[in-house]
């Protein structure tokens, strides 16, 4: 398979570029909710469209209502989505959650895929406990209780935990916290009794949730997959998220790259323009770089992913570090290059370096796959 | 069976029919390359009957016409034969600077009569070549060369300097730039082929830091080029004074080559290699070594999707510039780490056991990739013009 878009992959990014440029866009999204200290974060209104659009349901099998796409497809939408730093459930909701309920039974995927691929319903994943992203180790516990479980535990950086109906919440069912065996993945539903969010803004505007499980009651039905033999689902919800973020940081370096590169051709110092300074030509070009780099390394995560390559895992960790490389670094030289603009809030630079460090910390920063990289290979 | 199927069981086994076992062997040093030329010898007999076998079949350059020495081979033949040569580790049969240079400008700017006698040459093995582009004045601003050719009708008479000439000490011919108008910087300037048997001609080898002397200074002192060679074959490429158009298209080509977009090792991971050298890794040095890995796999899918856009015309066309800035940059970045993970091993210079001092001959052999074929400095100022059309300064 050739290492770039075919014809309807190709179509699909024109449209998705178009769609997200226009109704996406850091006005009409990002700044309008933020500036009216909105609850949930983003817009249900966008929801609504991205549901018209195809986009909620794209991963999710046509059998079940949806498009039947892949990581290709999901990429080149959460690449715009970056671009235009529009904030939607999209990766949470039709990547993560989408993925696990795929491996749900036939009575999960009728109960929660309809309001999914619908644009009615916003879900999200509740894997992280404590400050960094270390889903080998799960605490978090699911008791036997009569036909059912009983949920205890903490999660941290639940994305959009508050506005979502649904949480897909990794539980450790037996075993030691560190065993990678005696995990279960639940539906718990937004009314689920014992379930308390701390909800906080974070430094992208967005939202998320300490959540806090005080023997909450789930039924079987709730169970995703099969019972202590989640690590499977858990770990496919995870490539298919860290190639999905991977994508969307390629959005947002290149979104921090051409708003900076247009800069470079517009402000004059010294009565010249500054591009015309090989100081600034030669990072702006090492830039570039890197983020074509970042940009193919993440196109082939995803199709290795969506090849079914065993591959996959570790491409997912080479793409999810170098991303945020790439993506560090576009945001870091947007602001510098900017000079004191780039620190008002006016201007969209600064938007981009917040974005970017949120996307670092989900799902594994550069430091935790560049390790796993390592581990993968042997050393 | 599919033509291109058929084509793959044949050419498996010609392979297998005359590809000597020891041709089979991954190279070890520079006497495992054949390089042809008037004064070329074999190391040994398996090399002379590879080479033959392949010269006759025309794979010394399979997609070259069959009238100028090549097998005629498509684009989609050409690949299978290189997949199923890779595929038993068969050498190269025949190395050379015509192949890769002035061939390509040949078959992109040669008259017929020139294609007819050059390329065939070149095919098989009998002429070797070198390149005269840099001079001493003129390094990375290479059109202010000043090597001249003074106009005497049917001949010039060149005088000058050039420097970085890779072998020259070993080539029978030239393809050098002349500068043939002094008023006119770009277009003053004769992309020219000649003989280095002549009188006047000579080359001295430059030492390297590595210690080796892959490349030579090469003087003119009033050497005589006659300016045709016979009917439809005159001694330069293209036109009289536009010799950079054909120097521009062949430094495009060779950053394709150096960029190592082909694959081969710079674009491997090298963790696991140095831990398994070096027993246990300093944590410091193990995250480097993860760092790196990253950088080198995510340049590697650069490679291929630079390799797959290139096919069907999708790469920008300058994108090859950036291609040439990250892998030499990186692979500078791997010979370090190898070193730091070698220890006092890698510091050996003549060891047995080092193969030569290998580890540091190569080391500093690496510190030229980012000079050779445009310096990073000259790419990144191509990728600001060209790529992010940056203001010019």
């Amino acid at each position: 398979m050739p290492l770039y878009y075919d014809d309807d992959q190709a179509m699909l990014a024109e449209t998705a570029q178009q769609f997200m440029a226009e109704e996406g866009a850091i006005a009409k999204q990002l700044r309008h909710w933020r500036d009216r200290d909105c609850k949930d974060g983003f817009g249900h209104g966008l929801w609504k469209q991205f549901a018209e659009m195809g986009f909620t349901g794209m991963l999710v099998g046509e059998d079940d209502g949806g498009l039947g796409m892949g990581n290709v497809e999901a990429g080149i939408v959460l690449e715009n989505i970056g671009r235009n730093l529009t904030p939607s459930p999209f990766l949470s909701s039709s990547v993560l959650a989408a993925t696990a309920l795929k491996h749900g039974s036939d009575d999960v995927r009728g109960r929660w895929l309809p309001g999914l691929i619908e644009g009615e319903k916003v879900y999200t994943v509740a894997i992280d406990e404590g400050a960094k992203h270390r889903p080998e180790t799960i605490a978090c516990k699911a008791e036997k209780s009569g036909n059912g479980f009983r949920l205890s535990g903490k999660k941290d950086f639940v994305v959009y935990g508050a506005s979502s109906e649904m949480i897909v919440v990794a539980a450790r069912t037996s075993g030691d916290d560190s065993d990678s065996d005696g995990i279960t993945l639940f539906a718990v539903p937004q009314d689920a009794d014992g379930m308390s969010h701390d909800s906080v803004r974070l430094v992208d505007s967005s939202m998320a949730s300490h959540v806090t499980f005080d023997g909450v009651e789930l039924d079987g039905d709730a169970v995703i997959g099969e019972v202590d033999g989640g690590r499977d689902v858990l770990n496919a919800m995870l490539m298919a998220g860290r190639v999905g973020a991977a994508a969307e940081g390629v959005g947002v370096a290149q979104g921090a790259m051409d708003m900076t590169i247009d800069y470079l051709k517009q402000r004059k110092q010294f009565g010249k323009l500054i591009g015309e300074f090989q100081a600034l030509q030669h990072r702006a070009a090492h830039l570039y770089s890197e983020v074509e780099i970042a940009r193919a390394v993440t196109i082939k995560a995803a199709q290795l992913l969506d090849g079914g390559s065993e591959k996959a895992d570790f491409m997912a960790s080479v793409a999810k570090a170098k991303v945020a490389k790439a993506a560090g670094l576009a945001v870091k030289e947007g602001v510098q290059m900017h000079g004191g603009i780039g620190m008002t809030d006016e201007y969209d630079i600064g938007l981009y370096m917040k974005r970017d460090r949120a996307l670092q910390e989900f799902l594994g920063d550069q430091y935790y796959h560049a390790g796993r990289v390592a581990e993968m290979s042997g050393y | 069976m599919s033509d291109l199927e058929s084509f793959r069981a044949e050419t498996r086994q010609w392979l297998e029919a005359n590809c000597p076992p020891e041709m089979r062997k991954p190279v070890k040093d520079e006497s495992d390359v054949y390089w042809g030329g008037r004064n070329a010898t074999f190391k040994n007999d398996a090399q002379k009957a590879w080479f033959e076998a392949c010269r006759d079949k025309g794979y010394t350059v399979p997609e070259w016409p069959k009238e100028y020495g090549g097998a005629g081979l498509s684009p989609a033949e050409g690949k299978v034969l290189r997949q199923e040569m890779a595929r038993i580790g068969a050498r190269q049969p025949l190395s050379s600077f015509g192949i890769w240079m002035l061939g390509p400008a040949l078959l992109h700017f040669g008259t017929e009569g020139q294609k007819k006698r050059f390329l065939n040459e070149i095919a098989s093995g009998e002429i070797r070549w070198c390149q005269g582009y840099s001079e001493p004045g003129s390094g990375s601003d290479l059109v202010s060369m000043q090597t001249f050719g003074e106009d005497k009708g049917d001949h010039w008479v060149v005088n000058g300097q050039k420097i970085w000439t890779s072998y020259a000490d070993e080539a029978d011919w030239i393809f050098c730039l002349v500068r043939t108008d002094k008023q006119n910087k770009y277009q003053g300037i004769t992309f020219m082929l000649f003989d280095m048997a002549g009188s006047g001609v000579s080359t001295k080898p430059i030492k390297l830091i590595s210690g080796n002397s892959p490349f030579c200074e090469t003087f003119f002192d009033d050497v005589e080029v006659p300016k045709s060679y016979g009917e439809d074959c005159p001694a330069y490429v293209g036109e009289i004074n536009r010799g950079w158009d054909v120097a521009k298209y062949l430094l495009g080509h060779e950053r394709e080559m150096i960029s190592g977009a082909g694959g081969g090792d710079r674009t491997a991971a090298i963790g696991a290699a140095m831990k398994r050298n070096a027993g246990e890794l300093d944590p410091v040095l193990r995250a480097e070594l993860a760092q790196f890995d990253v950088d080198a796999l995510a340049y590697s899918a650069m490679g291929e999707k630079f390799l797959d856009e290139l096919k069907v015309g999708k790469a920008h066309p300058a994108q090859p510039n950036m291609m040439k800035y990250a892998g030499t940059e990186l692979n500078k970045r791997r010979h370090e780490l190898m070193m730091a993970a070698g220890g006092s091993r890698a510091l050996e210079w003549e060891s047995e056991e080092t193969g030569g001092g290998k580890g540091a001959r190569g080391w500093l052999r690496t510190k030229a990739n980012s000079i050779e074929g445009g310096t990073s400095e000259v790419m990144l100022n191509v990728i600001s013009k060209r790529i992010l059309d940056l203001p010019g300064a």
